[in-house]
């Protein structure tokens, strides 16, 4: 995948957004890559239990989706420095074959040097929504760019 | 009830937790990262990494179940099968690689009850196994308090 060009990155750029579908069989493939079984991701009577509309994405799963965005950006995972997340709405996955849309957007709010080792570091502030809400608040995440 | 006499404390370091290359391309395909770093190591070392890189959420993987094991520890009171995470913060001193060995202490940084919900911070620092920081996580669980 080859990187945008980040030498002139100013703050106001709008990063490429993308667009998910979340499908039961990704929950599951994430809870055994996570280890993160909680039936709630993967057992409808349990999400019924506990008082959900369904069976509902891993947070921390939307919170890595949510940082493809940033990643793909800057073309290096190894770049992000920093990555928060509020959790402030579930992301109910359907049991059919389409999934949960997941869009996300993300624009840089920062530019500024490192104070440790001077390198340029621009902060992203990300948006996920699913069903036209948002899920993520305060999301924001810094990447290193390159010299 | 939770016992607020752990906030400020912290746990015994856990036993290193060592970093699978196959766990990262496990990791970074369940989170559909198809960065070259993530998968193949020529291009990870070509890049001047030791060895694969690790996704930025992958250190959830280990820390998830290391905080699990506390919260389901009857001596701290938790209501696990109810908990919600409320956010969740993580600082890479320098990237995670493929054969890190891993050593989490677990902080304890503060436990309130407000509106009917115990809401829980926790920090864990995670450090290598020459000491060396290499990340920090903050994590907010929120449970509800019993009826009175």
């Amino acid at each position: 995948m080859t990187a945008v060009d980040l030498a002139g990155v100013v703050v106001g750029d709008e990063l490429p957004a993308l667009e998910l579908r979340v499908t039961r069989a990704d929950l599951v493939r994430y809870a055994g890559a996570s280890g993160d079984f909680n039936p709630i991701h993967w057992n409808d009577r349990t999400a019924a239990e506990v008082g959900l509309p369904g069976v509902i994405a891993h947070g921390m799963l939307t919170m890595a989706l949510a940082g493809r965005l940033v990643t793909r950006w800057a073309g290096d995972p190894a770049a992000v420095r920093s990555y928060g997340v509020r959790f402030t709405r579930p992301v109910v996955v359907p049991d059919d074959d389409e999934g949960a849309l997941l869009e996300l957007t993300g624009k840089v709010a920062e530019v500024r040097e490192s104070d440790a080792d001077g390198a340029r570091i621009a902060r992203i502030d990300l948006t996920a929504r699913f069903d036209g809400k948002t899920v993520l608040g305060r999301a924001s995440a810094e990447v290193t760019l390159p010299a | 009830m939770p016992d607020e006499s752990y906030v400020g404390r912290q746990l015994p370091p856990t036993e290193p937790y060592q970093v699978g290359r196959e766990k990262i391309r496990e990791f970074a395909t369940a989170i559909g990262d198809d960065s070259a770093v993530c998968h193949d190591l020529a291009a990870a070392r070509a890049a001047g990494h030791p060895d694969l890189v690790a996704p930025p959420t992958f250190s959830v993987s280990f820390t998830m179940p290391q905080i699990e094991a506390f919260l389901r520890d009857p001596d701290f009171g938790w209501d696990y099968s109810r908990m919600v995470h409320g956010d969740q913060s993580i600082t890479l001193h320098r990237p995670i690689h493929g054969g890190d060995e891993l050593v989490t202490t677990i902080h304890v940084d503060d436990l309130r009850t407000r509106a009917g919900s115990h809401m829980l911070t926790l920090r864990c620092e995670v450090a290598d196994n020459a000491g060396e920081p290499v990340l920090t996580t903050k994590t907010l669980l929120v449970t509800q308090a019993a009826s009175a």
